[in-house]
Parts: structure tokens; sequence; C-alpha cells
């Protein structure tokens, strides 16, 4: 999983089927410190992650799948799957 | 998934069996600003899109889920059309450049 952190939101009419009623969002990689990377990612919530939260980002299929649309067998390769609320490092 | 925009088409007359009929495209990635970034890629298409439009697209063995044959050898499909870019919001206050 990645930590990231959520830009805003993504609206796009015409998708893939599997992504009925799903929230695109558009969120950008960072480190553990809260610094920002140069990856922007896109992601289905399905954790009701707003504008401005730190998330988890998990990138693989099967998994995201299940999490954003209860199914496994989409093409979906990243979901936000939590919201931080504090990391602590040593 | 990632935002791109399509730059070209490519056509390919010998071609793996299963991808006879798909549209492919070229796409270059872009970053939050819509500005590109990386090396451009040819994405299958699954959704009708056109040169000049703003797409997401899907990485790894997900991006040959949108097809029947799930066998079809893609490993970048072009999967929801962007409405405009100014639907890519990136929260109340931000004012995107317009260039």
């Amino acid at each position: 999983m990645i930590l990231a952190r959520v830009l805003g939101n993504i609206v796009a009419t015409q998708k893939n089927v599997r992504y009925e009623n799903a929230s695109v969002m558009l969120c950008q990689q960072i480190t553990p410190e809260g610094d920002e990377t140069a990856y922007t990612v896109i992601a289905l919530n399905s954790v009701d992650a707003g504008v401005g939260d730190t998330v988890l980002i998990v990138q693989e299929g099967w998994s995201a799948s299940t999490a954003a649309t209860g199914k496994p067998g989409a093409a979906i390769d990243s979901a936000i799957v939590g919201v931080v609320d504090q990391i602590d490092l040593l | 998934m990632q935002l791109a925009r399509v730059i070209g088409t490519v056509v390919a007359t010998v071609k793996n069996e299963s991808l006879d009929g798909r549209k492919l495209l070229v796409v270059q990635t872009l970053n939050k600003d819509l500005q590109p970034s990386g090396k451009p890629l040819v994405a299958v298409d699954s959704v009708g899109a056109g040169i000049g439009e703003l797409v997401f697209w899907c990485r790894g063995k997900e991006a040959s889920f949108p097809f029947k044959r799930e066998d079809t050898p893609t490993d970048c499909t072009i999967i929801g059309i962007v409405d405009s870019d100014f639907h890519v919001t990136q929260g109340a206050s931000y004012q995107r450049r317009i260039s």
C-alpha cells in the first residue's frame, strides 16, 4: 500500500460499467514525512475520503476491485482503503 | 489508474488475434496539473476515446478485464473519459492554470 493525499475528484460520464456509482479521486503519493512525490495516481474511493485527507491506497487488482465495488474482477488497479489519522516514525 | 491525454493512434495489421478489432491509442500520462509526465504509452481502448481527449487508464493484469476475452494481452487500457479538463478538481479554492 502507498501513502497519498487526496487532491480532488474526477468526473467521467463515459467509463467502464463497473465504475458506476464509484467516486474517482485524484491523489498524490507522499512520503511518510508528508512530502509530496512526483507520482499522481487515480484511485476509487471505498471509504468516503475527502479532499486533503491522507489515505492508504492499495495497488493490487483483486483487493482494489473488491474494496471499491464489492466484487473482484473489475478493471481497477488502485483503491483508497483507509484514511490515515497519524503516522509515527522512529 | 493515471490521467493521460490521447495523442495519437497506432495501426498494427499483424497482432495477437485477441486484439483483433481493438483500437490502439498513444497516451501521454499527465501529472496533477495536467502536464506531461513520463514517456508516452500505447493503450488499448475500451470506452471509445479519441485523439485529444483526457482519459484515465488502468495498468497491469486488470487492464484486460474490460474485454470479454480476459486473455486479451494488454497491460494498459483506457477505462474512462474525463468530461473536460475542468472536471479534474483539486479542492474548492484551487484555480486551474489555463495554458
